[in-house]
């Protein structure tokens, strides 16, 4: 059964606005509000544990629920924070001390939770206690880890934030018009209302949006360049010479696309040809989050995961494709783009022993040397 | 399946709610827990009497209270010589002998969930679950063999491609994985399925990543594997023995056969013998080197320059102790102070695993994990408090004791852009002339 086009109107709106937030940030709202999405998931799950098993009445459970997501928040803050900040950090001496025994901090303060938990089992609610510690722990593993990867993306630059997600919500909205329209064979039991058309037509669409999105952001260094930490202006700042990944270049057109097309050649970014990549995944493979998160409302009987937004339901509901996309651009970065970051490397040979130090610094000139990176005659 | 929905048809005394979507949920929930229940009082498998028959009638003259306690003893002690021999046979078999414990205790804990939701007739999930097993494992080990291994992956040209790209090979093999789950969920078993998938990973989770960082500490010397487990048994025995002479107050009602003195007296006893295992096992270098890959030999070597921490070193014993002792002095190694903290950790914490484990037994009705050994029960239930002592051990080394890989740091440094490895190396050279470490002299060699 079709709703009325009016209501969709409403829908459209609604779904534009919460994602439009993304595109007007900057780089310290950002965290925010990628921290506050991943907190109100957090709780959206969790809620729906407490209704499927009635445990309102462990009181121990909300406290220790909390406490977890603020550890396993600490690690990975802390470890982005090492990454990105290293010339903050070691301004600051309390700061070295704690990226210094971070991993054994992190792990202490875990310890005191899983302690607490065992210290916390009662004996009539054994077993509920038991689900809802793993409950907890796999909406950590989903929402926690998920979101420090997109931050994670954000810092390479901010392009890499913003074609994937808004990918995947130009996936879902050509999906549906092209489902209103043509839809007829349905797709998956799952999700009654998916059709082939509208998988199809998204795919396409999604692809043509992407390479479009992401010629139009690459001409600005301010999407582009890695986000990077001054001290001088004690600011993010997001300028640099951007990679030869942001840089026209001229591709010969295969024979087939020359007779469509009549040109020899195109001016393209070599990023557009990982945004149909990412594209890609975007119609293929999201879908599937948002199959795995419908499975899920069906088994636990619940019509959305929360009445946040209305005619939305809850921002579970608006990031369940978003997921996968997030783990999926941050293995393609790591695996196809850069290398090491740069910082992070460096904050690790400065821990280093002093003699350790001065082997590799050796080991390095002859490495610059022997490239020509470094003059041989350097003087100290 | 026709079970839940039996269930369903007994349960006609719902609560009246306001909200109809509520009740259903409310409903629904209640037949979950309520199956559950159900499947309490149907008791699951009674542990059968499996002890080998040449015990049996070795022991037969005995009383059956007695009889237990012996099996226990001499199962004990042959564990232990198991645990001896592995140890001989050096870390290439320890390596193969962690994975295989890792795969049982990750068959012993799914058989568990299999047990609790019935979910014998999803055919798709056990392949499923071994499949992910498979994933999570392939991940794990191509991180630390592309670590250890590092020259004989880069002269394997099909291995090197799988290393470079290896994040992303996982991270698709586990995909396809996740993909299968979303198309063979079926209608009728849908929260089934999400419970089993729940159950999968976390499993996964516990039981796949402490065996891998087990297999790290392994490499970074064998006497950080050795000395951290025998702690841990060390602490079990001695925590019974205390128990059995000396116990009266209970510890925890969780365990109603720990005591406050076997306890305290476990601590004690573990820190004096993790002590005096460390001094034995310093001695020897098989034990101190770290494990490293020989290219020329094609086989694993551990054989090095001891560090610091493992030569002899005077310390001056304060005043309190001196007048006790009689001696200004003592000869130590470095590393029996780390074991302290490691023998501290096993006897405080490491219960906890096992206060776990029991409260885990006790929420599914099951008494052992499985019966794999005779009088103990399952693999599970040997290994529950090493968990946690893996855990701690590996982030103990890599907070306090080795710092970053140096020759890992060159190769992530010759992977990086020219004007990056510039910077770096400009940085490099400021800190160390600034230490005092680098002068002009040193610099025009």
């Amino acid at each position: 059964m079709k709703r009325p086009f009016q209501g969709d109107w409403v829908e459209s709106v609604l779904t534009v606005c919460p994602d439009s937030i993304f595109i007007t940030c900057k780089y310290n709202n950002a965290w925010l509000q990628v921290l506050g999405i991943q907190v109100k998931c957090f709780h959206e799950i969790i809620t729906i544990g407490y209704r499927v098993y009635h445990s309102y009445d462990l009181p121990w459970f909300r406290t220790l629920s909390w406490y977890f997501l603020l550890c396993v928040n600490y690690f990975f803050y802390g470890e982005t924070v090492a990454d990105y900040f290293a010339t903050f950090v070691q301004r600051e001496e309390q700061l070295q001390f704690l990226i210094r025994y971070h991993r054994f901090i992190s792990f202490a303060l875990y310890l005191a939770g899983f302690c607490m938990f065992v210290l916390s089992l009662v004996k009539k609610h054994y077993r509920l206690q038991f689900y809802m510690f793993a409950w907890t722990h796999v909406t950590l593993l989903i929402t926690v880890t998920q979101s420090h990867l997109v931050i994670q993306n954000l810092f390479e630059g901010m392009i890499w934030f913003l074609v994937p997600i808004s990918s995947v919500i130009c996936n879902d909205i050509t999906a549906y018009l092209f489902g209103f329209f043509f839809g007829r064979t349905p797709l998956i039991k799952l999700s009654p209302k998916k059709t082939w058309e509208g998988f199809i037509g998204g795919f396409f669409s999604t692809v043509v949006f992407g390479f479009i999105a992401a010629y139009v952001l690459s001409k600005y260094q301010y999407f582009v360049c890695p986000v990077e930490y001054r001290s001088d202006v004690n600011s993010f700042v997001t300028e640099c010479e951007p990679s030869e990944l942001f840089q026209l270049q001229t591709y010969s057109l295969p024979p087939f696309l020359k007779a469509v097309l009549r040109q020899e050649r195109v001016s393209l970014y070599p990023f557009q040809i990982h945004s149909i990549a990412l594209s890609t995944f975007a119609s293929l493979i999201g879908p599937f989050g948002g199959f795995f998160a419908s499975g899920f409302k069906r088994a636990f009987k619940i019509k959305d995961f929360a009445n946040t937004i209305p005619g939305h339901g809850g921002i579970m509901d608006r990031f369940d494709c978003q997921y996968l996309m997030a783990t999926f651009v941050h293995v393609y970065i790591t695996s196809f783009i850069r290398g090491p970051n740069p910082s992070k490397v460096l904050q690790q040979l400065l821990v280093l022993q002093p003699e350790q130090q001065l082997n590799i610094y050796k080991t390095l000139k002859t490495h610059l040397i022997e490239k020509g990176i470094l003059q041989p005659a350097l003087k100290v | 399946m026709t079970e839940l929905r039996q269930r369903v048809a007994h349960e006609p005394d719902a609560p009246p709610e306001d909200k109809e979507s509520e009740s259903e949920a409310k409903v629904d929930g209640e037949t979950a827990s309520d199956s559950e229940s159900r499947a309490e009082s149907a008791p699951l498998p009674v542990s059968a009497d499996d002890t080998p028959e040449v015990l049996n009638r070795a022991l037969s003259n005995l009383s059956s209270r007695w009889k237990n306690w012996w099996v226990r003893g001499i199962l004990t002690l042959a564990m232990i010589a198991f645990f001896f021999i592995i140890i001989y046979l050096g870390p290439m078999v320890l390596m193969i002998i962690v994975m295989c414990v890792q795969i049982k205790c990750f068959h012993e804990i799914i058989t568990i969930g299999y047990n609790v939701y019935h979910s014998y007739d999803l055919p798709w999930f056990r392949t499923l679950s071994w499949y992910f097993l498979l994933c999570v494992n392939y991940f794990f080990y191509g991180e630390t063999v592309t670590d250890y291994f590092f020259t004989l992956v880069q002269r394997e040209e099909p291995l090197r491609i799988l290393s470079k790209y290896h994040r992303f090979i996982s991270f698709t093999l586990y995909l396809i994985g996740f993909c299968m789950f979303v198309l063979s969920l079926v209608k009728k078993h849908y929260r089934l399925q999400f419970y089993m998938f729940g159950w999968t990973h976390v499993t996964l989770l516990i039981v796949v990543t402490q065996s891998h960082l087990v297999i790290h500490n392994l490499f970074e010397g064998m006497i950080w594997f050795i000395v951290p487990i025998s702690c841990v048994i060390c602490n079990d025995i001695m925590a019974y023995m205390f128990g059995f002479f000396f116990g009266r107050t209970p510890l925890i009602k969780l365990s109603p056969k720990k005591t406050w003195e076997g306890f305290i007296g476990g601590f004690f006893a573990t820190v004096v013998f993790g002590l005096l295992l460390s001094y034995v096992m310093s001695g020897y270098r098989c034990f101190v080197c770290p494990v490293e890959y020989n290219n020329d030999t094609n086989s694993f070597t551990v054989d090095c320059e001891p560090s610091d921490l493992f030569r002899l070193q005077e310390y001056n014993i304060p005043g309190v102790i001196q007048s006790v002792i009689g001696w200004k002095t003592v000869r130590m190694y470095p590393f029996q102070i780390h074991s302290i903290a490691l023998s501290t950790f096993a006897s405080l914490i490491g219960p906890f695993g096992g206060f776990f484990a029991s409260g885990f037994k006790r929420a599914f009705k099951i008494k052992d994990f499985a019966n794999t050994i005779p009088g103990h029960g399952g693999i599970m239930d040997r290994f529950d408090c090493q968990y946690l002592m893996a855990t701690f051990v590996n982030v103990y080394i890599a907070s306090f004791i080795r710092g970053p890989n140096p020759s890992k740091l060159i190769q992530q440094f010759l992977t990086l852009r020219p004007d990056q490895q510039l910077h770096i190396f400009n940085t490099l050279r400021s800190h160390l002339i600034d230490k005092g470490m680098l002068t002009s002299a040193t610099e025009d060699e």
